[in-house]
């Protein structure tokens, strides 16, 4: 225990934080993605009253592993946000659109149509932008002298605009399986209706985005296809298809939280594929986590605060979620 | 002007644009936390229905601003990778970690006990809710420190290295990075400016509505309280800009010389120039007004002390003084209106005419904006007179920014200015029209819906025991 890499500490507690902001913000994402097929009133009230307690502390993890990752891996940073400079606008501006749609749809009825516009077309945005960032990052970034080195379309690619699709779908899975769990009557039937379909969706992305990764690189290839390594890697698409059969199969069965859960480990695998596909690299094949890494006394001055305060956050998240364990109505949680 | 749009101007405009229109959020509730944190105190001390009335009309309105500052803030987070990339990458080892504990200590407790405030006294119990509205109030001030640390070690840097990579690292203690020399003043400044701001907003609501009922208690008591802070904070205010400028004269000269237009040394005392058009090309200002020696006696606090002028520097360090010179001018002035409008009220407190003289409440009204205008000049001109550096004396700005080309940092420029003005000019709308409505005498408490902009809820399991909400 005398050596710790601060850097895999590091890497561990940002890849946490933006896996809790895909998942968390994920379904608060999705229900805006799917909105617009909810019928104004009873069914759109209930699924904002579902998500409104807990959006802002969502979000919050995407400031925090956008702090994490300036903080600890400057250099990924500094490299990733130019690379992807029109995505990361438009998916600030889209946050902008869906955060302010949830205070004023509410407090000005005359212009709700507008505000759930905005809502919509703001959480769209953001999730689109957040899954072509993704591919872009995977098909790698041009980089030269420690900086971006690329154009400011270079992001732009069929790959990068799959994975954008696959999350707006992952995204939705998440949002009609929360919906399913946290709603009732109309509201939880129509999220019922949709699941399916939006479950499809996902699966076949996904796995059209799996099927595309390894052909980006030969490093990719190498990493899932080569033996030994292919006996572990493999069980990655095996427990993608025990989960994807689960959930079809709770579905079915009219299961209320169990979708929701499979669609969380859905998403999960495929955290754990985009570890095995970019470990050591935060910019594939151009930068790896120890060449962004911040010193040892910038990482173990801001570890002690997480290591105090992440738990405490996580506690708390915790209970503000079981206190709204129940369904939420149109008029908040009972 | 247009020749003019390479991409380090329009991203330094981004984030001028970006910056302003957030900082107008924070520094209303970093002031309103408080003030509600004071009048839920009252109340509780005194029993006085005024203060819980006063506390909930206040809290709607804070609700709306705080959420705006949420989703504003989170723009900035951001801002610095995808403009100021090379700065990211040079300063992050400094500058990350102190916001990165911004996040930890101060958004994730703002966050918290805010839903525990907007859930409402009856539902939780005065002591805890009482509680969240400190931890609030605490929030945004632990968050105004660190942020103010990270910008005071931009501009008077202390207890740095540089790396092999060029990267500016901790020498050894955080201490010397948090507590820089600038830090104490700046924070001083800062969070007064933020309750200066607030008192000028509230004296002008309570004004407004005292024009149209002179008997309503609630205006009448928010109309005192605020005039209060106006005759009391704002000589402090200008005691501590003071002794701001004297901090900034010793470690930031040039910002101080280009702030009053001085060019030229001045060996036998500097003058206050009161008006004048600074040219920095000409190296002189244009149509001067001024008042011999007043300049050294502000800044040296003794009227024949020399005083250097920005041709003592290189002319490569001066930073673009016509905009600084106004900004401060501004700012200044503003600040001694806040002055003339606290002692008039004090005049008319004195004579027991505090809810009577029609020109006072009309002065208040007039001056409802001007802490939100005092603030952003007075940003203007420490973030302005920083330049031409993003960290005082040892990063350029031309050297900090992104590898994006001009068309994509216009464009996004574009795409921020159109939606801000739709998003939060639709929340200052709505904010106008909560002030427009007069405070009631019963004031209700929040809905207990939870739809709104900020805030998790978990005082809920509280409710959870009150009949009919099982």
């Amino acid at each position: 225990m005398a050596h710790v890499d601060l850097t895999i500490v590091w890497a561990s507690i940002v890849g946490f934080a933006v896996f809790a902001y895909v998942v968390m913000d994920g379904f608060d994402l999705g229900i805006g993605i799917l909105f617009p097929i909810f019928s104004v009133g009873e069914e759109r009230d209930q699924a904002m009253n579902s998500i409104a307690p807990v959006w802002d502390g969502n979000e919050t993890w995407l400031v925090l592993g956008g702090g994490g990752l300036f903080a600890a891996f400057p250099l990924a940073y500094a490299i990733i946000l130019p690379a992807t400079y029109p995505l990361m606008i438009a998916m600030l501006l889209g946050l902008v659109f869906r955060g302010v749609a949830f205070e004023f749809r509410w407090r000005d009825p005359r212009h709700r149509p507008f505000w759930d516009i905005a809502f919509s077309l703001g959480s769209v945005t953001a999730a689109f932008a957040q899954g072509v960032t993704l591919g872009a990052i995977l098909q790698g970034i041009e980089v030269r002298g420690d900086a971006y080195a690329g154009g400011w379309l270079d992001w732009l690619s069929p790959f990068s605009l799959l994975t954008g699709v696959a999350v707006v779908f992952g995204y939705a899975l998440l949002g009609a399986t929360w919906l399913i769990w946290k709603t009732e009557l109309r509201c939880q039937q129509r999220a019922r209706h949709l699941a399916l379909p939006v479950g499809v969706a996902t699966l076949i992305a996904l796995a059209a985005v799996s099927a595309a990764t390894p052909f980006l690189q030969y490093d990719y290839w190498h990493r899932w296809f080569a033996l030994p390594g292919v006996l572990l890697t493999a069980q990655v698409p095996l427990l993608v298809a025990i989960c994807a059969g689960t959930f079809f199969w709770s579905l079915r069965r009219g299961a209320e939280r169990l979708p929701f859960f499979m669609a969380l480990a859905l998403f999960l695998l495929g955290f754990v594929g985009l570890g095995i596909s970019m470990f050591p690299y935060v910019v594939p094949r151009a930068v790896t986590i120890w060449d962004a890494a911040a010193p040892p006394q910038s990482q173990s001055f801001m570890l002690v605060g997480s290591v105090i305060i992440i738990p405490i956050i996580l506690a708390y998240t915790g209970w503000a979620y079981w206190v709204f364990r129940g369904k939420a109505g149109t008029e908040g949680y009972h | 002007m247009i020749a003019n749009l390479d991409p380090v101007t329009l991203a330094r405009a981004q984030f001028a644009f970006t910056i302003s229109y957030h900082f107008i959020f924070p520094s209303f509730s970093i002031g309103l936390a408080s003030y509600l944190m004071v009048l839920e105190g009252l109340w509780l001390k005194t029993g006085n229905g005024v203060y819980a009335n006063l506390y909930r009309y206040w809290l709607k309105i804070f609700a709306v601003v705080f959420g705006m500052g949420v989703v504003s803030g989170v723009v900035m987070s951001y801002q610095f990778g995808t403009n100021w990339s090379a700065f990211s990458t040079k300063a992050g080892p400094i500058v990350g970690p102190l916001m990165a504990y911004e996040v930890l200590t101060a958004f994730f407790l703002e966050a918290g006990f805010l839903g525990v405030m907007l859930f409402g006294i009856s539902r939780v119990g005065k002591g805890l809710h009482f509680f969240a509205t400190c931890m609030v109030a605490l929030g945004t001030l632990i968050s105004a420190t660190w942020i103010i640390s990270v910008n005071s070690w931009m501009q008077t840097p202390a207890g740095y290295a540089i790396n092999v990579k060029g990267q500016f690292v901790p020498a050894g203690s955080w201490l010397p990075i948090i507590f820089t020399a600038s830090f104490p003043y700046r924070l001083v400044h800062t969070v007064i400016a933020s309750y200066l701001t607030t008192a000028m907003a509230v004296g002008a609501v309570g004004a407004w509505h005292l024009l149209k009922d002179p008997a309503n208690r609630g205006a009448r008591k928010m109309f005192s309280m605020a005039m209060w802070m106006a005759a009391i904070v704002a000589p402090i205010q200008i005691l501590a800009g003071d002794q701001h400028g004297l901090n900034t004269l010793e470690h930031q000269p040039a910002k101080v010389l280009a702030m009053e237009g001085d060019y030229e040394p001045s060996p036998d005392g500097a003058p206050l120039i009161l008006f004048g058009l600074p040219s920095n090309d000409e190296g002189r200002v244009r149509y001067e007004v001024a008042v011999p020696h007043i300049g050294s006696l502000i800044l040296k606090h003794d009227p024949h002390a020399p005083l250097p002028g920005l041709k003592d520097y290189p002319r490569d360090i001066w930073p673009p003084a016509p905009i600084i010179f106004w900004s401060f001018r501004i700012m200044v002035a503003l600040g001694f209106a806040m002055l003339g409008l606290g002692l008039w009220s004090l005049l008319a407190r004195v004579r027991g005419k505090l809810y009577d003289w029609r020109w006072l409440k009309r002065a208040a009204i007039l001056m409802g904006p001007s802490g939100f205008v005092a603030v952003i000049a007075g940003w203007v001109t420490t973030e302005v007179g920083r330049q031409p550096f993003t960290i005082y004396g040892l990063l350029r700005t031309a050297q900090s920014h992104s590898p994006i080309g001009a068309p994509a940092v216009a464009v996004s420029l574009l795409a921020f200015v159109i939606v801000y003005f739709t998003a939060f000019g639709a929340g200052i709308f709505y904010l106008l029209r909560l002030m427009s409505k007069p405070p009631l005498a019963g004031e209700p408490e929040p809905q207990p819906i939870p739809q709104r902009a900020a805030g998790i809820t978990p005082a809920a399991s509280v409710a959870a025991h009150l009949p009919g909400e099982a």
